[in-house]
């Protein structure tokens, strides 16, 4: 009975750090989170039963069962909803984590403790990313349905989990990276989904301008000349939607730099990956906005006199 | 000899601090040292800049030029060594909603380090010295705000530090929770706490305060104690006069005589800001005599902080 009692203790106080606590147990303990996990819930089940649906429609009702193509699509189709839920949550759970402190005045008091500003940032990351995850392990019954029809690889599904991990990772970093920059939630909300909005469709659009614009200039150029790949696939490379495709559709990465001649396509070989080089240029971003973050968060401390 | 420099170390040393907000000065220079032990009373009008040296002391906020010492450690060189050392109250502050009142404290006694087996031992205590044993277990958001001060008092004090910072800890309170609120810093001072206290409820304080120092547009006006700063203000008593009829002309009369320097009139009389000791105040109620004032009481007020302060700040400065 004691010794149950000391292990539960341990477990709750001294190894996690207080500030991880605090904020698991204040968002466990809040009716937002209950809310927010009803209606992402709702919004992941709803498209997936339009999308079997329409399969459905679509396919005549010949069959009795989905053919492992139809099953595909549907999980594309699921996997980039998710993706897109995911886009929407994430700064929304994050970009308020110092900001609101602040606004709620209880920043001070915390950064007034002996906890480092290091500790502080990562354990407001770590807790909103381990409600995300929460989250979005939640909707694995809805994948069972697709997994039902054959067609997808359980590899695939964790290859796509761990991606959803790292957009969460990566937004959340920018959430938390304005949180402390900017005085109000507002803002700091506003600028998260600006850069979310950037990413998601502002790379997408840049890509298809460039691709027209150097398009033109290599149909000019004679056969056998010039480079053979096309850089503005590093452009696409920065997007998550090309990105996920490509871990899906492995053929993707070569497409995106391929060069298009008048003779008809040069064969592009991509430098790597696509969804590697997003995760090395995201991973990047990432670590400067949370560096930045750690050091704006109190006011910077002079060496020595 | 080592251990007697040791003492000697003040518990705050403030040389030439200015915080500039883009071109406004809030702080232009302000030099400051407070012993160990001692209750320092911080006053000043609003916006003189007390809570900037407060926040500054407390490591929020950096100076923008000079430097603040806490126990020798400098609040910008060595924030981490200062936060232990401080027990900070702000002005405003929030408080965690969906925590009931222990784990507030187990929350920030842990960010404090603090093992989870001492905190079981020190948070009733916590709680008893702030009087709020009967609350240990209500959420946050249903204490009154008297009582959320008492535990945002109680949280300064998880680490036990030297230096309490407390900015204004009893605004907003009603006349007996500042009576408490004093009581529980009584007790802290007997603990032998240094205390930094910006306060309007002043008065109140007077006899546990031992030096006060008055802050005016981001300088510092005065700084003693409170004896030696009534000195050196020119207002040196305050006396209360009832005169009977005849108002009009008391009042220019009142106006006119040597030592008054300002006169307050209120219902029953007046009040007279008086730079003369006995013997000039002699002459004064001999002249209101003379000049044949019926005089129905001519008495010396109390003295208190309140009034020092009043005068210091709607003087316009004040010490001569
Ligand atoms: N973050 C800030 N940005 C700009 N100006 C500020 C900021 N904080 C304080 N000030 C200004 O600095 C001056 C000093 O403010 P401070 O809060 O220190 O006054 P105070 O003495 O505590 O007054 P009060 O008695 O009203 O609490 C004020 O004029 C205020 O407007
Ligand atoms: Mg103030």
């Amino acid at each position: 009975m004691r010794r149950n009692e000391t292990r539960g203790r341990l477990g709750r106080f001294d190894l996690i750090n207080p500030v991880l606590d605090k904020e698991i147990k204040l968002r466990m303990r809040s009716p937002r989170t209950m809310w927010t996990l009803f209606f992402y819930l709702l919004a992941i089940g709803f498209l997936a039963f339009v999308a079997i649906y329409l399969t459905q429609e679509l396919s005549g009702r010949n069959g009795a069962a989905f053919n492992p193509e139809q099953s595909k699509m549907l999980f594309y189709f699921l996997t980039m909803a998710q993706l897109g839920l995911v886009a929407f949550m994430a700064p929304g759970l994050t970009a308020g984590v110092i900001s609101g402190e602040r606004e709620k005045q209880t920043l001070n008091l915390l950064l007034t403790t002996q906890q480092s500003s290091a500790t502080i940032i990562i354990s407001k990351l770590l807790s909103s990313l381990s409600f995300m995850v929460l989250i979005v392990l939640s909707t694995i019954p809805i994948y069972s349905m697709v997994f039902l029809y054959g067609g997808i690889s359980p590899k695939q599904l964790v290859l796509v989990f761990l991606f959803y991990l790292f957009i969460m990772l990566t937004l959340g970093s920018i959430g938390i990276f304005f949180s402390t920059l900017l005085k109000r939630t507002m803002l700091s909300v506003i600028s998260t989904y600006g850069v979310t909005l950037f990413i998601f469709a502002g790379t997408a659009m840049l890509y298809f301008v460039m691709l027209s614009i150097t398009t033109n200039y290599y149909y000019s150029q004679p056969a056998g000349s010039g480079s053979t790949y096309n850089w503005v696939g590093h452009i696409i490379a920065m997007n998550p939607v090309a990105a996920l495709m490509s871990i899906l559709e492995p053929s993707l990465s070569d497409q995106v730099f391929m060069v298009h001649r008048n003779a008809g396509p040069v064969r592009g070989e991509a430098p790597m990956p696509l969804w590697l080089e997003f995760m090395l240029a995201y991973t990047i971003i990432s670590a400067i906005a949370l560096w930045i973050a750690v050091r704006k968060l109190r006011p910077v401390s002079r060496r020595r006199r | 000899m080592n251990e007697q420099t040791l003492q000697e170390q003040p518990m705050i040393e403030i040389r030439g601090l200015v915080k500039q907000f883009g071109s406004f000065h809030a702080l232009e220079g302000i030099d400051l040292t407070i012993a160990k032990g001692t209750v320092f009373g911080f006053v000043g009008p609003n916006g003189a800049g007390k809570s900037t040296t407060m926040a500054i002391l407390a490591t929020l906020m950096a100076p923008s030029s000079g430097y603040a010492k806490v126990d020798g450690y400098d609040v910008s060189v060595n924030p981490h060594e200062v936060r232990k050392r401080i027990g900070y109250m702000p002005d405003f502050f929030g408080v965690y909603d969906q925590f009931k009142t222990t784990e507030y404290l187990h929350f920030y006694g842990a960010s404090y380090g603090i093992p989870k087996a001492e905190r079981e031992v020190l948070i009733p205590q916590l709680l008893e010295l702030v009087n709020l044993s009967d609350k240990k277990d209500a959420y946050v958001d249903t204490l009154s705000r008297g009582m959320k001060q008492r535990l945002c008092l109680a949280r300064c004090l998880v680490h036990d530090p030297e230096l309490l910072i407390l900015d204004e800890p009893a605004s907003g309170l009603d006349p007996r929770a500042r009576i408490e609120m004093r009581e529980i810093l009584k007790e802290l001072k007997a603990m032998g706490k240094t205390i930094i206290i910006s306060s309007h409820i002043l008065p109140e304080l007077a006899e546990m305060v031992d030096e006060i120092g008055v802050i005016e547009h981001g300088s510092m006006v005065a700084v003693g104690n409170v004896a030696d700063i009534q000195n050196r203000l020119r207002v040196k008593r305050f006396l209360h006069v009832r005169l009977l009829g005849r108002e009009e002309e008391a009042e220019s009369f009142l106006r006119d005589q040597p030592y008054v320097n300002r006169l307050l009139r209120d219902d029953k009389g007046w009040q007279i800001h008086f730079g003369g000791h006995d013997e000039e105040q002699a002459m004064l109620l001999e002249s209101l005599m003379a000049a044949g004032f019926r005089v129905v009481s001519f008495s010396e007020a109390q003295t208190n902080l309140e009034d020092v302060f009043l005068e210091i700040t709607r003087g316009g400065g004040g010490a001569e």
